[in-house]
């Protein structure tokens, strides 16, 4: 039996339209700012996408995400320091630094449960932050400004906003895709099942440490290109990308969206960034009204807003 | 006796000065039907989770097949036969019916690092899990919810959930519990029908049906193993008779 067209399949449509067509948006009414603004989005939407694999559908809420934006920044913007400015050396290398952190990470923090996971991926990522505020060579505290931003040889320029902006929004749904085949696979299956009854699956013969560790490494893979990312579209980045707050603004995003749910991340990030972005114009008191206004989604609509619009369906 | 298939040496667990299990030996022979029967208290779920691996004896050893599997995580003694059902309902709730076999089946079928293909799509998977669907007459249920079937259900899920990993050995923790008369006779010749098949070590309240299947019985009291032996044997036995009629109520015909 299938529906006809859901109120969620709608809105996320019209969001992914939405998002496709900004640039042209921009271009006609040249509004410069709300494409910048979008970028941030975009990316800090692909960083909460990732987060979303392991806490919505892994069921491991990690509160030191962001220590993978900052290692996938430091990762670009300590290269690029180095004189090696190829986006074909810094965006792997990235990559490749978030596993490693995420695995090292990852296997420590997955020998403890509830509470105390969510302790020990918040000091690990608090510990990543201090690390980084002690690199006197790389800026310190003050962080470090990138100069030049990845650079493609000619294959995409970073430096143009429209480029820049589609390459981001590509690895936003890129790492959508990748997601949503994950989540249907024989792996997506016994992650989520660890989640729902971590006993039975393994009385029923799944190790689960080796899977959630896996899912813990790619979701953090995942985000430190979120972090690359970001530390082009910044030109700058300091120790400031992995503060806990930081990490509960990705957290809060999930959770607005829609734990577990391919898009709502997505619809998290933009209406919580954009909440930010107008509350805070009107007034410099914006925590005051976001604050209720997130508790009341999260209060009366389970399961954030793609549990709200889901609800919205059934009339 | 040939060997046996699960052989138990000297058992123990503690819990605090509690004595949970206490000292216990237990063969079960390829093909038998053990029932362990006791009153409440009297340790089973811990003897259970011993053997399972999900709880680790202070000594002794468990040997499956003349294997000893003393050390080995739960995961590994699945892999090598060895299949439980739950006393308390421990199912996936958020997925299908179907969904819970075929992950088990899916257990022992490859491994699972696979990350794209759509694993609902395996056909020798969905295959399996219909299989012992129907074996244990859930067949038309396959695509609801685990929080939409009744209770009666989720325990004969939990069965064929047991099935699916294609046991040798099948540790049944009071699969008749909660369930009503008509459903309790269904799962006993349900049983009557697997044990031709497997090997199955049952804990169980309902006397009638443990007098009705097993092949033997072992009396656990206090974490002792006060008697062992055929049905008929255990129902002459002057100690059993105290250990049920003395201090401890009498359980017999108990849901």
């Amino acid at each position: 039996m299938k529906a006809p067209l859901s109120v969620r399949t709608i809105v996320t449509a019209l969001v992914v339209a939405g998002l496709v067509l900004l640039p042209v948006y921009s271009a006609a009414t040249g509004n410069v700012f709300v494409l910048t603004l979008f970028t941030r989005i975009v990316i800090l939407a692909l960083a909460a996408a990732s987060l979303n694999l392991m806490m919505g559908y892994g069921g491991m809420m990690s509160f030191g995400h962001a220590a993978y934006l900052g290692i996938g920044g430091y990762a670009v913007g300590m290269l690029a320091q180095e004189g090696i400015g190829s986006g074909f050396v810094q965006f792997p290398v990235a990559l490749a630094a978030s596993a490693t952190y995420a695995l090292v990470i990852g296997a420590l923090s997955l020998r403890t449960r509830g509470v105390y996971f969510i302790m020990i991926t918040l000091a690990f990522a608090q510990m990543a932050y201090y690390v980084a505020s002690g690199l006197a060579r790389y800026g310190g505290d003050d962080g470090l400004t990138v100069y030049k931003r990845s650079d493609f040889a000619g294959l995409i320029n970073l430096s143009n906003r429209v480029q820049f902006y589609y390459l981001c929004l590509g690895c936003l749904f890129g790492v959508i895709f990748l997601i949503w085949r994950i989540v249907n696979s024989r792996f997506g299956l016994v992650v989520q099942g660890l989640r729902s009854n971590e006993q039975r699956m393994q009385a029923i013969g799944f190790p689960a440490k080796r899977y959630q560790l896996v899912c813990f490494v790619i979701a953090g893979t995942m985000c430190g290109l979120a972090g690359a990312l970001l530390a082009n579209n910044t030109d700058f980045v300091s120790p400031a990308v992995m503060y806990w707050t930081r990490s509960g603004d990705l957290m809060v995003m999930v959770i607005l969206g829609g734990m577990g749910t391919l898009f709502g991340p997505v619809i998290g990030a933009v209406v919580y960034l954009l909440l930010e972005e107008l509350l805070s114009q009107i007034t410099e008191y914006w925590a005051l009204i976001m604050g209720p206004l997130l508790l009341l989604i999260v209060l009366f609509g389970r399961g954030g807003i793609m549990g709200l619009l889901g609800r919205l369906n059934r009339g | 006796m040939a060997d046996p298939l699960l052989h138990v040496e000297k058992l123990v667990r503690r819990f605090g000065g509690i004595l949970a299990t206490d000292h216990v030996s237990l063969d079960v022979a390829q093909g038998e039907l053990h029932a362990i029967i006791g009153p409440n208290g009297a340790g089973k779920t811990t003897l259970i989770s011993q053997l399972t691996g999900h709880l680790a004896p202070h000594s002794g050893s468990v040997f499956l097949g003349g294997r000893d599997i003393t050390g080995l995580p739960a995961y590994r003694r699945s892999a090598l036969g060895l299949a439980r059902s739950f006393q308390i309902t421990s199912l996936l709730p958020d997925f299908t019916a179907a969904d819970n076999v075929a992950l088990a089946a899916q257990a022992h079928h490859g491994h699972s690092f696979r990350f794209w293909g759509n694993a609902r799509k395996e056909k020798a998977l969905r295959d399996a899990a219909q299989a012992a669907l129907d074996r244990v007459g859930l067949g038309g249920r396959a695509d609801l919810l685990v929080s939409r079937l009744s209770h009666g259900e989720q325990r004969e899920l939990e069965l064929a959930v047991a099935l699916a990993t294609r046991p040798q050995l099948l540790l049944l923790d009071e699969p008749m519990a909660g369930l009503g008369v008509t459903e309790s006779a269904r799962m006993v010749k349900l049983l009557q029908e697997l044990r031709r098949e497997v090997t199955i070590v049952l804990v169980e309240h309902d006397m009638e049906a443990v007098f009705a299947l097993a092949d033997r019985i072992s009396v656990l009291v206090y974490g002792r193993v006060i008697a062992s032996g055929e049905p008929q044997a255990i129902r002459q036995n002057e100690e059993v008779k105290r250990a049920y009629l003395g201090d401890q109520h009498v359980v017999v015909k108990h849901g």
